[in-house]
Formats: structure tokens, sequence, C-alpha cells
């Protein structure tokens, strides 16, 4: 292969061994279903930290509102499930109904940018944290528990969560790389490089960033919804906490903003942290502020991000390169690149 | 007449927002910063003033004028040493950083002083007050927060407009790279405004201790309601600071009449009807931009 290309060895390798991987883990309920339990707190994760990634590491959206959506996701999953909808299928509708919620408070956020942004998507989370608490029909400041799961045997029904939290994790990574990958993926990683180069360019800046924040609240949307199904009660003082907000940034700059692999790894550290080091409370943490603030500072990049830019890495290659090869495919190449170059200079 | 009082002491109480607010829009003006830990650094004050008190068996008052050097010594080495580097690092730094900042904060202080919410002890103040009608009672302590904060604006709206200081402040706030064309040392501007912004939120975090009592958790709050302020005045103006603060301490005492459950939820509520139909805020001149 010579010429520019966009998939590589490496890409191929990775692909198949998720998918293996992917395969091995849906398995898990029939082999080893003490696992469950802690995977499915896992496959969250992952799915929210990509989530996150898909505001901050590519659209430049720092929302510590997430909570929001995950809320949102969780009420709606209630009110459907208490109307007689199947709970699991209720997911789907509680996740878009996160969705159709996000665009009205779009319109809104949207009109800020950076650090504005972050507290108008806080002051949201605590408006539907409000709400909720003052909500005597979704069981106010205490919380309700999931309706309808009663005819499900206990085995079926954490057998069905963890192959929904499987699945939610599929989706979100291999959708967040297969939209990265797309026109829409250029446009976000423009609009994140340099808005007003961005806009300069032709990219539609506003566009862009609205797709990204309904995209990531109908995900959140679902995780929220799952969450309730996999804890069974739902409690506003719990689902709309900022800590949420504090583990998805954690998990997403550690791992790598703006990578796909990236919050993958980092829900991974974090994941471990939280088994070994969430007995100490407080100082955990503590440790979690101070680490995301040295990495921020001194490896932005994130751990994947330095170790792909040092290796060459990409199981998931966004970007394209040029390969040395065969003398005549690399003249055409060339000669292909020449044809580009001069349409850009006209 | 219920209803007086409490939009009486909404006014009285918007000092303290603006109090709190006026270092965050401060920073965002000059070093196009927002800080989310702003809230934080004036629960600390309030931490401080609760332990140079109880340490010296003086009212919170008196602890000022060793705290207020300590917090601005305290910011400019932030900005020195942590927000600087932040800065350089683009738009997203400086948000992730101070986010993290907080969350130290927060559980630090919770490692240190247990979650049990504290207040200050103001001495003979905290219980005199001015009975104005047999329904009306306005405390001294109340207006003094009002007047701290009306002194504060206004001492810096002053060094902003008449001093060598204040036009540094000011070149530097309309286009950085201009500034130090012209030869604006913009380091100790930066510096400089980060050691007020954290001086004027320990100073609000001693009147929140005063007032109504403070947690290691009372940091978030603290930063939203000032940032509600900083939006409905209107980004960039210090008194549409203040009017933002008093719309918010109104709202948040009227709403409190009617209903104590639904303060905190209106005051939100009118900060995203601005955000709806006046973006630019309610006090400022329409070509400021965000």
């Amino acid at each position: 292969m010579a010429g520019v290309v966009r998939w590589s060895r490496t890409a191929s390798v990775s692909t198949v061994a998720s998918g293996v991987l992917v395969l091995a883990l849906a398995a898990v309920p029939y082999l080893a279903a003490r696992a469950e339990q802690s995977l499915v707190d896992l496959f969250c994760f992952v799915a929210l930290a990509s989530l996150w990634n898909l505001l901050a590491g590519f659209a430049g959206l720092t929302s510590f509102g997430q909570q929001a959506y995950l809320g949102a996701g969780a009420y709606a999953l209630y009110l459907f499930a208490a109307a007689g909808v199947d709970p699991f299928l209720g997911i789907v509708l509680a996740a878009v109904t996160s969705a159709l919620l996000s665009l009205p408070v779009s319109v809104l956020v949207l009109r800020l940018t950076a650090g504005y942004f972050a507290v108008a998507t806080w002051v949201v989370a605590e408006v539907l944290h409000l709400v909720a608490t003052v909500s005597p029909r979704v069981g106010g400041n205490t919380g309700v528990s999931l309706p309808g799961v009663a005819g499900y045997p206990a085995v079926l029904r954490q057998a069905l969560v963890y192959w929904w939290a499987l699945g939610l994790m599929v989706v979100c990574v291999a959708g967040l790389g297969l939209l990265m990958r797309s026109r829409f993926g250029l446009d976000a990683r423009a609009v994140h490089a340099d808005p007003v180069a961005a806009a300069g360019a032709g990219v539609a800046v506003a566009r862009v960033r609205r797709v990204a924040y309904l995209l990531a609240a109908l995900g959140t949307g679902a995780v929220g919804a799952l969450l309730f199904a996999h804890n069974l009660y739902v409690q506003p003082g719990t689902i709309f906490g900022a800590q949420y907000s504090v583990y998805m940034m954690f998990m997403v700059v550690i791992g790598g903003l703006g990578t796909v692999e990236g919050p993958v790894l980092g829900a991974l550290i974090f994941f471990g942290l939280q088994q070994t080091l969430s007995g100490h409370g407080a100082w955990y943490l503590v440790l979690l502020g101070a680490v995301a603030i040295a990495v921020t500072l001194f490896a932005p990049r994130g751990l994947w991000g330095s170790l792909a830019a040092r290796y060459g890495l990409a199981l998931l290659p966004l970007g394209y390169r040029v390969t040395p090869g065969d003398p005549d495919q690399l003249a055409a190449a060339r000669s292909g690149w020449g044809r580009t170059g001069r349409r850009t200079a006209g | 007449m219920n209803w007086l009082n409490a939009a009486l002491q909404g006014i009285l109480l918007g000092g303290e927002y603006a109090l709190v607010a006026c270092g965050l829009s401060l920073t965002f003006g000059v070093m196009r910063l927002v800080n989310i830990a702003h809230g934080d650094f004036a629960v600390c004050g309030a931490y401080l003033a609760l332990l140079l008190s109880t340490a010296l068996h003086v009212p919170a008052w008196y602890t000022l004028p060793l705290l207020l050097p300590v917090a601005f010594a305290a910011g400019v080495a932030l900005q020195v040493l942590v927000l600087a580097r932040a800065l350089r690092g683009g738009v997203l730094a400086p948000v992730l950083v101070t986010f993290g900042l907080s969350v130290v904060i927060e559980n630090l202080l919770l490692v240190g002083a247990s979650a049990n919410t504290r207040s200050l002890d103001g001495g003979a103040l905290s219980v005199a007050s001015i009975p104005v009608t047999s329904q009306i009672t306005l405390s001294w302590l109340r207006i003094a927060g009002l007047l701290t904060a009306l002194a504060v604006l206004g001492g810096l709206q002053l060094l902003l407009s008449h001093t060598g200081w204040g036009r540094a402040v000011r070149a530097t706030s309309d286009d950085l790279d201009t500034a130090r064309l012209v030869g604006v040392r913009v380091r100790p501007v930066f510096a400089s405004v980060a050691g007020i912004a954290v001086a004027t939120a320990a100073l609000a975090g001693v009147f929140l201790g005063l007032i109504s009592g403070f947690d290691p958790q009372a940091g978030g709050i603290t930063l939203v309601f000032a940032f509600e302020a900083v939006v409905i005045g209107g980004l960039g103006s210090l008194w549409g600071t203040l009017a933002g603060g008093v719309a918010l301490g109104m709202t948040q005492q009227l709403v409190g009449q009617w209903n104590a459950q639904y303060a905190v939820l209106g005051v939100h509520l009118l900060f995203l009807l601005v955000l709806a139909v006046r973006p630019q805020g309610l006090f400022a001149s329409a070509q400021v931009t965000v």
C-alpha cells in the first residue's frame, strides 16, 4: 500500500481484537455472572467518558452539567415504566426524551462559551435537580424505585442490564469513532481547534455544537436510565450529583481529550482507582482533582494522546497518513497531491 | 408588609452576591478566565477567618487586616504558579484546571474541617438591628454587607478609571497583544487582578460566614450565584454586577416569601430567562459580547 491511507494494520488488528473482546464480554452472564455488577459500572463509565469527550474533546464544549441528562433519562424511564412501558424498552424512550429536552436547553446554554458555558450547564442540572426535589409525582427528595421489573427473574434482569450496558458502551465508542471519521468529525475537530478559523473555512460552528450537544444528551440520557435500571432506585441527590462531572472530566483528561481510544483508557484507570481507593472518600476526590490539574498543565494530550504521538499509534485512525511504497503508486500518489495542491492554490 | 420586608432584605443580600461576583467579573474581563474555583476561595476565606478568630479570641471582623493580605498573596501565587500556565494551554485548559482546583479545595476542606455547617462570630454587630416599622427590621450586619460591597465596587471603579494601574488593566482587557505592544507589563497586571479577585472573594466569604453560615461544599452554589449575578447584570460592568446581585437577592427573598422551597429555583429560572430574552444582560449596553 502506498500513497495516502487511513486504515492500518494496527487498526485491523485492534478492530478484530475489540470485536472478539466484545463477544467474550457478551458471554459473561453465562460464565461469570458475579462480575456483572462491576462491569456494568465500568461500561457506563466508558460510555459517559466517550460522550463527554464528544463535547469537550471534539466540539470544544466543557459541560459540567451532563448529570442533568443522567437525571432526565432516569426520571423519564420512571415515568414511562409507571405508565406501563417495559423498562428495557423504556430506556430507548428515556434517551430520546433526554435528547428532546436538550434541544431547548442548547438554545440557551450555547449562547455562552468556555467557562460560562460550563457554569450555565451546571445551573441547568441544578434546576432539574431542584424540580425533581419538589415534585411529589417522582417521589421528591426521597426518590422512587423502578416499577415494572417484578415480571423479570432477578438473573434475567441483571443479564439484560448487563447486555444493555455493553451494547451502549459499544455504540458510544464505535459511534464516536465513526462519527469522527465522517465529515461531521472533521467539522467538529476544526471547531475544537479554533472556532473562528473553522467558521471562516465554512464550518457551521453553531450547528456542529448543537448536534454534539444533542447526541451527548441522547447517550447520557440512556446511561442515566440504565443506571436506574441497574440500581432499581433513583434519588435526585445522587443522579444529579456534580461528582459525575468530576468523573467524566477526570476520565477524559487522563485518557486524552479528542481521541477515541483515550476516554476508554481513562475509564479503565478511573475504574481501577475507584475499586481500590474509593474507601478513602474525600482524599480520593482530592487525588482525582490534583491528577486532572497536573495532566492538563503538563501533559495536555493525556495518557493515550502522549503514547499515540510518541509511537504513532492509532487503534481507530481518524486522520490520514502518507506511506512510501511501490514507486509507480508513489508517483500516482504524488500527482494526486499535486492536483490537490493546485486546486487549493486556485 | 412582609413582601416589602422581603424586597428590602433581598436588596441587602444582593450586595453580598455582587461582592463575590466582582472578582469573577474582573478576572473574566482581564484574563478571559472563568474561575470555577472562585466560590471555593470565598469559602476558604470564611474558614480562614474562623480559624483566626478562634485562635485569637476576637470577632471575625478583626481578622480582616490579616486575612485580606494573605488572600491577595494567595491569588498572586495562584496566578503565577498555576493559572498563567493554564492560560497558555488554550480555551479548555483554564476551565479544566480551575474545576480540578475546586474539587481539590472542597475535599481538602471536608477532610480538614468536617462537613458540619459553621458560622462566624461577628460580636455585637451580629445581633444589632434597626427597627424600621413593627414588621420590618434591618440587620446591621446585612447593611454592613451592602455598604462593603458598594465601597469595594466603587473603589475598584475609581482605581480602574483614575490610576495608571487601572489604565493598564483596561488596556489589557481591551486587547492583550496591543497592550503588550505599547509597553504594558501584562504579567503584573494579571497577578494583581488575580490577587484582588481572591481577596474580594475572601471578604465576601467572611460576610457569608457571618450572615448565613457555610460548609465545605458551599463553594459550588456561591460560584453559581456569583456567575448568575454577572450574566444577569451584563458581562464586563461592575455596576451591572451589583444590579444583577440585587435582582438575584430580591428574587430569592420574594420567591422565598411565597414558598421557601422554590427560592433557589426561582433564582436559576430568572437567570435562564435573562439568558433567553436578553443574553447581553439586563443592565449592559447591547454591544457587549460574551
